[in-house]
């Protein structure tokens, strides 16, 4: 299949592909985060967490309309008001349902799945009702429109490089969240022994609900970012819910190292042959692969050995 | 021990040299030990000494990362969980391992040595000669008024009876416990000493245990453990004396 | 202690378990027959063809706690097999002359293909066929039951493992339209061995065939739960490790669960395919395999016939309120799967033996006082 382009061309086309595959990348990752920061911290998987990013989607697409009528003069600037929106919004969300649903049912992952799934199906039909079925888009500021031109081939669309340099600042935030705030420290203390951790005072049921809020928030902002390379829909959400958990999983769920490789190895391998055979048959391959590797290595590809 | 000794005989279980590390760690460093037919050994130690994680190598839970484990003629090491089961050792955990949702007598039943795969559990009969078994192992262990009801019914230490029962059905010639008198009543722990005096009748027992005078009383010889290695080893009364023994219980 | 000697006995039918049973039969053999027009019977000839997966789902999520978000694979599979040969049979060269290339399915035909693919060739024979719709799904199965269970690989893993397989295959099905008909499935089909499968008689013996298969599927089952294979699931879901340090396999058992539901569930789908007249991918993706794991929850997990219910009423009410409500059913089908899991988790059976048996307990009290308190009809604590 390479056999019709030049090498120079092929150069192009993998960088190129390369960067298209960084926008998906930052979509992956940031779905990633949050069900990984809920499924490590955790144990729960939240089959809804497709929503929340269109959640995130949705009030991005809001804040852009609001702006457009009511100041358009500055509408360059309406993104970052739409990300702490969307990212308030989902978290808000979040804290809701793991209230009333997720908290009962701790010690039942495989019903959670279930009830999570039950609350995607709503949620839809909610986004549908007040949205409507069909798919809206944003408007992007005119800055972020036009792209760079590196060489005489090869071009990058600068939303992506803005989407980019976005999920970096936010995966660092997580970083230093999780790993050097205080915060961070109850929630690892709770993740390794809840009983003792409420014994030396820490409220275990608030850090799991702000663990929840936090993941879902997460959610919300990559569906700010997901507005600029693709259109909004009430079932959007759900096209990238399997993908993300395998990003999870095959990152091996506790390492946040191994959740960006593997958003970076899932994502590249797709764009990449992307361009070579039909999306959904890359999609199909680089699922594939996943798939037999993780059979061959379940713990995915970054867990370390651990005592059972 | 002299080999040319006539009255030296093949130890049951030979554990040789056994080490594993997690993460670097090593939990069990170099142990040896062996273990005769009909003799009850105890394991005693501090926390975190490794005493469960030998019976978990023992048993195939845990994975050595060298040394063996001979019993009769076969290397343990390289072996299934179940292909150790089915050698003739069973272990019991130290929390009681039972199936609550499953009745007494169901809990006994799936421990009878018979019908284990697949095809095997899927004609097996409950015929008279399943019945007695379970009937009198109900009886040994004081539950033969409890056989149907759901085991989640019982209390702390007549589960610990149960899994001692389900480990009698299978008639394992390495019986090893984890502890078997913990979080027991002082009435309760007397009649496990009891089922203890029974239950070893014909095969070897290791035990680990904290309480001293169950130990004393139960036990043949004693190995001390002490940060994944042996200590000490010999009869109670050697061991009690043992001055390193009494620096690691004693000292700081 | 008359109760507790019949307890002990495990015969293979309780009495209530029994005239279950024959209502159900009665039901379904009698009673739609009856009273229901051929399109209707159809219809719940349809629904039946769920019970299969529903009934597999019993033994491996309720038993065993294996939670499969693909079985939508298998009832696919089977589904697809059986669709292969029909179709085959509706190409013949008589029917296709005016194809560029006759006697190859339509569908090939507009997507440029000159010949049949090798993997369609052996449903030319309906026994081929029949062989295939049981052990391409079952062994497809046991390849990724083996994967994962060997090592020790279960519970929210293995479910996102199955929900993958089950979208990468939808996917695939789309995809390749040449080789498999693409999202409209493969459709058109008339005849199996010359016997026109679409006339109202064929759809009216048709659906006895179905009912007589699941009454089948359904002995069949009870016959797994009672052994002591049965028990050995239950106690696997709760204490792995004590059943694999009493000396079982406890992959093996996992893998047997696993396949057992599987081959099931492609007999549902080949029976789908002859009542239905089609088959297509949109049976075999994601929202319609965990669709099947909320009709086992809500009839109940443990019991087998509740679970057979529990496909016809959230079917009928599928079919009820999206013809007139479609918004409403969504919303109500999400609202379904949290309610089943947070109210009644042990589903509409579990209700039954919790509120009514031990009434009707009191009606009766030497038969089934037992039954209540059955060790097997409560919900895992996972």
């Amino acid at each position: 299949m390479f056999g019709d382009y030049t090498l120079g061309q092929l150069g192009s086309i993998f960088v190129m592909q390369g960067f298209a595959g960084l926008i998906l990348f930052s979509v992956f990752l940031l779905m990633a985060l949050g069900l990984a920061i809920i499924f490590g911290q955790m144990g729960v998987i939240n089959m809804a967490h497709g929503e929340f990013m269109i959640l995130g989607a949705y009030m991005t697409y809001l804040t852009s309309k609001l702006f457009e009528a009511w100041a358009p003069g500055l509408l360059a600037g309406y993104f970052f008001f739409a990300m702490i929106l969307a990212f308030l919004a989902s978290a808000a969300l979040g804290a809701l349902v793991e209230w009333a649903l997720i908290s009962r049912l701790y010690k039942r992952p495989l019903d959670t799945m279930l009830a999570t799934w039950g609350l995607s199906l709503m949620l839809q039909q909610v986004y549908r009702s007040v949205f409507g079925a069909r798919e809206v888009g944003v408007d992007l500021p005119p800055w972020m429109l036009g792209s760079w031109q590196a060489t005489d081939s090869i071009e990058i669309p600068i939303n992506g490089m803005f989407v980019m340099a976005l999920t970096l600042l936010i995966t660092i935030g997580v970083a230093i969240l999780m790993y050097k705030s205080r915060w961070g420290q109850q929630v690892r203390a709770v993740v390794q022994n809840r009983v003792m951790a409420g014994a030396v005072g820490i409220n275990t049921e608030r850090v799991d609900r702000a663990t929840f809020a936090l993941g879902c928030g997460i959610a919300g902002v990559a569906g700010s970012a997901f507005t600029m390379v693709g259109s909004t829909g009430p079932t959007a959400g759900q096209l990238y819910i399997v993908d993300s958990f395998l990003v999870v999983v095959f990152g091996g769920a506790q390492s946040l190292i191994g959740t960006i490789a593997s958003a970076f190895t899932i994502s590249q391998s797709r764009s990449t042959l992307e361009f070579f055979t039909s999306g959904s048959m890359a999609q199909v391959a680089t699922l594939i692969g996943v798939v037999i590797i993780l059979m061959i290595r379940p713990q995915g590809l970054f867990a370390t050995k651990v005592r059972r | 021990m002299i080999v040319t000794d006539p009255a030296y005989k093949d130890p049951l279980l030979y554990v040789d040299n056994l080490s594993v590390s997690f993460d670097g760690f090593k939990a069990v460093d170099g142990v040896s030990f062996f273990v005769d037919p009909n003799e009850i050994r105890v394991i005693i130690g501090p926390n975190g000494a490794g005493k469960t994680t030998v019976l978990d190598l023992i048993c195939g839970k845990t994975r050595a990362t060298s040394g063996s484990i001979r019993f009769h003629d076969q290397d343990l090491t390289r072996m299934s969980e179940n292909g150790i089961v089915k050698a003739g050792i069973g272990r019991k955990f130290q929390n009681p391992s039972i199936y609550d949702d499953l009745t007494v007598f169901e809990n006994l039943e799936i421990s009878f040595p018979r019908g284990r795969n697949v095809f095997g559990a899927l004609t097996f009969k409950r015929d008279a000669e399943v019945r007695e078994r379970i009937e009198d192992i109900a009886e040994t262990i004081f539950l033969a008024d409890r056989l149907d009801e759901r085991a989640e019914y019982l209390s702390h230490g007549q589960k610990q009876w149960l899994e001692i029962g389900m480990l009698l059905i299978q008639d394992p010639e390495l019986l090893m416990l984890d502890e078997p008198v913990a979080g027991m009543s002082v009435s309760e722990r007397g009649k496990t000493a009891e089922l203890l005096h029974k239950i070893i009748q014909g095969r070897s027992v290791l035990v680990i245990e904290h309480d001293m005078k169950f130990v004393e009383d139960i036990a043949h010889r004693v190995t001390v453990l002490h940060q994944g290695k042996v200590l000490s080893e010999g009869s109670m009364e050697h061991v009690k004396n043992d001055p390193k023994v009494i620096e690691v219980y004693l000292g700081h | 202690m008359k109760d507790i000697n019949d307890a002990r006995e495990n015969p293979f039918f309780r009495r209530q378990e029994l005239i279950g049973l024959l209502i159900f039969a009665a039901l379904i053999l009698v009673v739609f027959p009856a009273f229901l027009d051929t399109f209707r019977l159809n219809l719940v000839g349809k629904y039946l063809t769920y019970a299969f997966v529903t009934v597999g789902l019993v033994i491996c999520w309720g038993y065993g706690g294996i939670l499969s978000l693909g079985q939508g694979i298998f009832f696919g599979l089977g589904g697809y097999c059986m669709a292969m040969f029909l179709k085959l049979e509706a190409s013949s060269v008589a029917n296709t002359k005016i194809q560029s290339t006759p006697g190859i399915p339509d569908f090939m035909d507009w997507n440029q293909l000159t010949a049949l693919p090798w993997f369609w060739k052996p449903f030319h024979s309906l026994p081929a066929s029949v062989i295939a719709v049981i052990v391409v799904p079952t062994a497809f199965a046991f390849v990724i039951g083996a994967a994962m269970f060997k090592r020790r690989v279960g519970g929210v893993y293995f479910a996102i493992i199955t929900q993958a397989v089950a979208l990468i295959l939808s996917i695939l099905i789309v995809g390749q339209q040449g080789y498999t008909g693409g999202i409209n499935g493969i459709t058109d089909l008339r005849t199996l061995l010359g016997w026109d499968i679409r006339t109202d008689h064929a759809k009216f013996i048709l659906y006895f065939v179905n009912c007589l298969l699941l009454l089948g599927a359904i002995l069949l089952t009870q016959y797994v739960t009672k052994s002591k294979l049965g028990r050995i699931l239950v106690a696997m879901r709760e204490k792995e490790d004590r059943v694999r340090f009493s000396g079982y396999s406890v992959a093996d058992f996992k893998i047997f669960a696993f396949c057992f539901a599987a081959a099931l569930s492609a007999v549902g789908g080949a029976m789908f395919t002859l009542q239905v007249g089609f088959m297509s991918p949109s049976f075999v993706g994601i929202t319609p395999s965990i669709e099947m794991v909320i009709y086992t929850a809500v009839g109940g997990r443990m019991s087998i016939l509740g679970s057979v219910y529990g496909a016809l009423i959230v079917n009928f009410a599928k079919t009820t309120l999206s013809e007139s409500f479609p918004e409403l059913w969504l919303f109500g089908l999400g609202a379904l799967f949290i309610a089943v899991v947070l109210v009644i988790p042990d589903g509409l059976a579990g209700m039954l033996s919790h509120y009514i048996a031990p009434y009707l307990g009191k009606l009766k009290p030497a038969s089934d006082a037992v039954n209540g308190k059955s060790p097997l009809n409560q919900t895992p604590a996972e």
